[in-house]
């Protein structure tokens, strides 16, 4: 049974509460860093633990650190990502909801790391329980002089305030949620120059997700050679995974990465749900290529999910059985994409809406066979050309539905249904 | 022209749009004319800059909306396990309206979201700020009939 990391306070009675995470040895990481470690140490256990970005993208967030300037003169800002809204993903509002003070230790120690005195949360406008989660950790921190001037007599500072979003997707691309915390539209920005030298207020700015940060106080409790030692030596360290779908046990389960997708979805998801065969599996949110029942011994580590052709993205496996019909799967992710572009390039706005008619005729039966290849060539077109990776995001589902399951977009222009009992 | 951001004198100002549009559409119900002209004077920002705002987010209301805003997530996790469409279709019956519509009481007001980050405790609904998961045909009858029962 492997030993719970971020998750291990999550059956507590009052998790969320900063009486019960200082019982369980909450902000002792703190305070060992304020004492004894310089911002450079700090890096240097984050780099030397493998941590890699929560997110989707799965960047090392040493090397993130590194490259905020050192410059003291210059301001810096951290910033907190918890605008999850990837459909199959919900494991960072567990996190806010039920550990909240694991994730502002985690912003701390961020913090002290690349000099930033100002830190944001910015959350989804719809998570109204985790808004009022955050704000009142964030009060109970300043109380307990974890926030504030002169954090536990250190010298450093650090103010922390929650941003509510409200009600777009896109916001949590990280330049886009950089303009919608300026009070901006949130549409993306080139890159580079990466947020990292030119971000909120033109300032270098560290953007994370809330999984990430969580994994920080951990690192500096039991050392960065025993968080390496988990997973694989590319994926190290405790992940979430999030289960929904057709299986019996839907939920999030915490496990190292690596481990095979048939264990979780066998051993922890307990199966399939009414002994219905398996059909495919999204490994990493909606916006990863699909695997099917033969590929279940893949790792669950970036590496290999990307040698797979797809990606680990946010762990959020969406499990569907024989009855699912593709096409209609495609469509629903579609209508996702279409609702959520934020409309400021040509081939990811126009890309997504054409794709949704396009499927909503098949689906409907209204389709021609040569919608099948408009379908496909839209979505190669649209990869690589888009502002900003959504459009990536997009057109993945869908090519890599059409692969593996070009039959039932013909039988559906053939004969006007799905092919599955639905 | 002078580019918009020379005119605001402090960054930190603009801001507070989002919370300034949250706070107008609490008090005015929704964003009115009258609303959004409010955020844009204490602002010092232009009125259209303020519309493109609210309308470019959707948690942000241009119109008037029910006494409850019923949100039933769309989501693919949703789907899968009986929710979106069905639920959507089942609620449309139930109260008469289409997506988007109000009912003559102004009781309710049917909307779709996408994903609310409950895919594990799908089919998921939120009901104003509230959220409610695993929902079934019967638990969306319970909830119509308390909230009824509050305004009779
Ligand atoms: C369309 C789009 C949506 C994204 N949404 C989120 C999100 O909701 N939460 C998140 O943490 N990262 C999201 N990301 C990734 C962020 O841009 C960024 O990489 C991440 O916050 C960095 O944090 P990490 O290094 O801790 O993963 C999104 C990226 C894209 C392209
Ligand atoms: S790819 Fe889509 S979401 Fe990204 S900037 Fe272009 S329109 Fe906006
Ligand atoms: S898909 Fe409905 S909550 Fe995620």
């Amino acid at each position: 049974m492997f030993e719970k990391v971020l998750t291990r306070n999550f059956s507590l009675p009052r998790s969320e509460s900063i009486d019960t995470y200082l019982a369980n040895g909450g902000y002792q990481a703190l305070q060992k860093v304020l004492r004894e470690y310089t911002p450079e140490q700090v890096i240097e256990m984050v780099t030397a633990s493998g941590l890699r970005g929560r997110g989707g993208a799965g960047f090392p967030a040493g090397r993130k650190w590194a490259f905020i300037p050192k410059d003291p003169q210059i301001e810096k800002y951290v910033c907190v990502n918890t605008d999850e809204g990837e459909p199959g993903t919900f494991k960072d509002r567990e996190l806010v909801e039920k550990d909240p003070h694991q994730v502002i230790e985690g912003v701390i120690i961020a913090s002290y790391a690349v000099g930033a005195h100002r830190a944001f949360v910015y959350i989804r406008g719809e998570f109204f329980l985790g808004v009022k989660r955050w704000i009142k950790a964030i009060d109970d921190a300043y109380a307990k002089g974890f926030l504030g001037k002169n954090i536990l007599g250190s010298g450093f500072s650090l103010d922390l305030s929650v941003h509510r979003g409200a009600g777009a997707y896109i916001c949590g691309e990280e330049t886009a949620l950089i303009e919608s915390l300026e009070g901006k539209r949130g549409q993306p920005r080139k890159k580079p120059p990466y947020p990292a030298s030119v971000g909120l207020w033109g300032k270098p700015t560290l953007v994370h997700n809330v999984e990430t940060l969580a994994n920080v106080p951990h690192i500096i409790n039991r050392g960065a050679e025993w968080y390496a030692s988990i997973g694989t030596p590319k994926s190290t360290g405790p992940k979430i995974f999030c289960v929904s779908g057709h299986v019996k046990n839907r939920g999030i389960f915490e496990l190292p990465l690596g481990v095979p997708l048939r264990e979780i979805l066998y051993e922890y998801a307990g199966g399939m749900a009414f002994d219905k065969k398996l059909k495919a599996v999204i490994p990493g949110g909606a916006s990863t290529p699909m695997l099917t029942p033969d590929q279940l011994d893949i790792p669950m580590a970036f590496e290999t999910l990307e040698a797979a052709g797809t990606m680990l993205g946010t762990g959020a496996i969406i499990v569907m059985n024989e009855d699912t019909c593709m096409v209609d799967v495609a469509r629903r992710l579609m209508r996702f994409f279409a609702h959520e572009s934020c409309g400021h390039c040509t081939p990811c706005r126009t890309g997504t809406t054409r794709m949704l008619a396009l499927l909503e005729d098949l689906e409907h039966g209204r389709g021609k066979a040569e919608d099948i290849e408009r379908l496909e060539e839209i979505a190669s077109k649209m990869r690589g050309l888009t502002f900003c990776p959504m459009g990536d995001a997009a057109a993945n589902p869908i090519l890599s539905s059409l692969k593996l399951f070009r039959d039932e977009y013909e039988y559906h222009v053939k004969y006007k249904r799905c092919a599955v009992a639905a | 022209m002078q580019p918009l951001e020379a005119k605001i004198a402090d960054p930190a100002k603009r801001s507070m749009l989002l919370t300034a549009l949250y706070i107008a559409q609490e008090q005015y119900g929704y964003l009115t004319k009258e609303a959004i002209e409010r955020v844009a004077t204490r602002l010092g920002l232009p009125v259209a800059d303020v519309y493109s705002m609210a309308s470019f987010y959707s948690l942000y209301r241009l119109q008037p909306t029910g006494r409850y805003v019923l949100q039933v997530c769309e989501g693919l996790s949703c789907h899968l396990v009986g929710g979106a469409d069905r639920l959507v279709d089942y609620l449309r019956k139930k109260l008469g309206i289409e997506v988007g519509e109000t009912t003559p009481d102004g009781l309710f007001t049917l909307q779709t979201v996408q994903c609310l980050a409950s895919c594990g405790t799908s089919p998921a609904m939120r009901v104003n700020d509230a959220l409610y998961e695993n929902m079934t045909a019967e638990k969306v009858d319970e909830l119509l009939d308390t909230l009824r029962g509050y305004h009779v």
